[in-house]
């Protein structure tokens, strides 16, 4: 398991790594390195290989919300039912079952204000057990996914120094 | 050498210090675009902002003032308690740690505290370019080892006592070594030690980049039997914390050589910057995991660059500190300048010739790998086209 922590760590830190920098990097063989990839595929503890996209600086027209939602739960299933279902909409990108004042924490994306609230109004709000929504509009993104959005300030060392 | 108008009034031992060979190539290097440059000696790391986020506190709250010539009470209890976490050694904060602005003036100063004029400092090379001009400037004369390749740049205990003279009075070590990346074996360093303690000669171990060992555990030369008291052994946070623009170092040795060490500190420094010092405290109460986040990044990136350099058909031996490989070009056919000089022209990377670490460098080059997967990778395959045009 260790082995495959170290390719978990390396590849969460940066998925453009060649299967032949990975192996060297870790001191493995490149066969191990592609047999231990493959496991963590199968067994989708890697379930997705994505990039990660600053959209404001696309100029796109992109809004992104929080919808608190409350849920009453279900005999045996709790929230997993309600949950599959608000989660198998492709309008879904985040879904999380929360501790605290609210049950489900979903994020959505969507192409303006309207659209959010459109798909909260006649998807989400009316979904059995679904008790009340709160939705919160995103204004700005500072930091996703452990990176700072703003514009890298480069390498301020000296080109040489003994 | 200094030669103007008005050279012959310096001081001689001043006028005579050779100008760094390294200041021709960052000139060159400057003055061109697109230039990769694995000629640094500093992590490519920002300080954790944790630390940086602890001075900025500090400054907050108004420490601004002047410390204890020593340093900050609180800081060498800390480093106290980390060399006592690290080697399971221990000095007393209040008479045997000097916080020092930078490992550079801690080694000024031990220098100038056991150097008398005419005495011998014997200095293993290739090393860092200080060395050599610091013992000169304390009215030593330093005495150069020369090691070799072959023998993954270890010096021997045979080597030194080859050196030793009746003025022999310190040896200068640096392991892991700038600019060779090369660490000693325990057992090379026990007969060192023994050499030592029956010659009497001390030690100044610089010890700066001792987080950064990536084969087996770093061996501080202080925790051998018996040179506890022999040694001066000299730390900091530059590398380890990435911090080098912080300039805060630091001394640990007996209370007389760290009492002659504060003495010259309090009349030519007076302490280390207060905000520097506070920072140093973050960092080692807190900044531990940090500190290996980093040294794992480093050992990764080693392990690319040397089998890169295998690749393009440069040999290296394995370095096991350090962020440096320290690759022989001799296949090339070209010296250490020309082919740094050609690879910054013809391919924009920049490197340091390994002659500007001593004679014995020559041959080789010093390439660092604290620099990104994907700048390594490119600087790598530019190496390569250049390696592949030359016999």
């Amino acid at each position: 398991m260790d082995r495959q922590l170290e390719v978990l760590e390396l590849l969460a830190e940066n998925a453009r790594l060649m299967i032949e920098q990975l192996a060297t990097m870790l001191n493995m063989s490149e066969e191990e390195a592609r047999r231990l990839i493959g496991q963590l595929e199968e067994s989708h503890i890697i379930f997705g290989y994505r990039t990660l996209i600053n959209w404001d600086k696309v100029g796109k027209e992109r809004v992104t919300a929080l919808i608190e939602v409350k849920v009453t739960p279900q005999r045996d299933v709790g929230f997993q039912a309600v949950a599959e279902r608000i989660g198998r909409f492709p309008e879904v990108k985040t879904l999380h079952l929360m501790s605290g004042a609210y049950d489900l924490a979903v994020f959505i994306e969507g192409r303006t204000m309207q659209e959010v609230a459109f798909f909260v109004a006649t998807k989400l709000a009316p979904i059995d057990g679904v008790t009340s929504t709160t939705t919160h509009f995103v204004l700005q993104t500072f930091k996703e996914e452990g990176i700072l959005l703003e514009d890298g300030d480069g390498d301020h060392r000296l080109v040489m120094s003994p | 050498m200094t030669t103007g108008k008005w050279a012959e009034r310096l001081n001689p031992t001043v006028r005579d210090i050779k100008p760094s060979g390294i200041r021709r190539f960052f000139d060159m290097a400057s003055e061109m675009k697109g230039v990769i440059s694995l000629g640094v000696g500093e992590p490519d790391f920002v300080t954790p902002w944790r630390i940086r986020e602890s001075s900025i506190y500090a400054l907050e709250k108004g420490y601004t003032m002047y410390t204890a010539n020593s340093g900050l009470p609180e800081l060498r209890q800390e480093i106290s308690r980390f060399t006592a976490d690290s080697y399971s050694l221990t000095y007393d904060p209040n008479h045997e740690v000097l916080v020092t602005v930078g490992v550079s003036e801690a080694l000024d100063l031990a220098l100038r505290a056991v150097v008398a004029p005419g005495d011998e400092v014997i200095v293993p090379e290739p090393c860092y370019v200080s060395y050599q001009p610091c013992v000169a400037l304390a009215g030593g004369t330093p005495v150069s080892v020369p090691t070799r390749g072959e023998d993954g740049f270890v010096v021997t205990a045979a080597q030194i006592e080859a050196a030793i003279t009746p003025r022999t009075k310190a040896l200068l070590l640096c392991y892991p070594n700038n600019p060779t990346g090369a660490i000693m074996p325990r057992a090379e360093l026990e007969s060192i030690a023994e050499l030592c303690a029956s010659r009497d000669i001390l030690v100044i171990s610089d010890e700066i980049y001792a987080a950064l060992t990536y084969e087996g555990e770093h061996t501080c030369f202080a925790g051998l039997p018996g040179m506890r008291d022999r040694t001066i052994l000299l730390q900091g946070f530059s590398k380890a914390f990435a911090m080098t623009g912080w300039r805060v170092g630091y001394a640990l040795g007996n209370a007389d050589f760290i009492g002659a060490m504060t003495k010259i500190h309090q009349f030519t420094m007076l302490c280390a910057p207060i905000t520097a010092q506070m920072a140093a405290i973050e960092a080692l109460k807190n900044a531990r995991e940090d500190m290996h986040r980093m040294v794992n990044q480093y050992n990764y990136r080693r392990r690319l660059v040397l089998k890169a350099c295998r690749e393009i058909g440069l040999p290296c031996f394995n370095p096991g500190g350090a962020f440096y490989v320290f690759p022989d070009i001799r296949p090339t056919g070209l010296t250490s300048e020309e082919f740094t000089e050609r690879l910054i022209r013809e391919e924009k990377v920049a490197v340091v010739p390994g002659n500007s670490f001593g004679d014995c460098g020559e041959g080789y080059i010093r390439c660092s790998y604290a620099a990104s997967v994907e700048n390594l990778t490119e600087a790598f395959k530019r190496i390569g086209r250049l390696v592949q045009r030359t016999p």
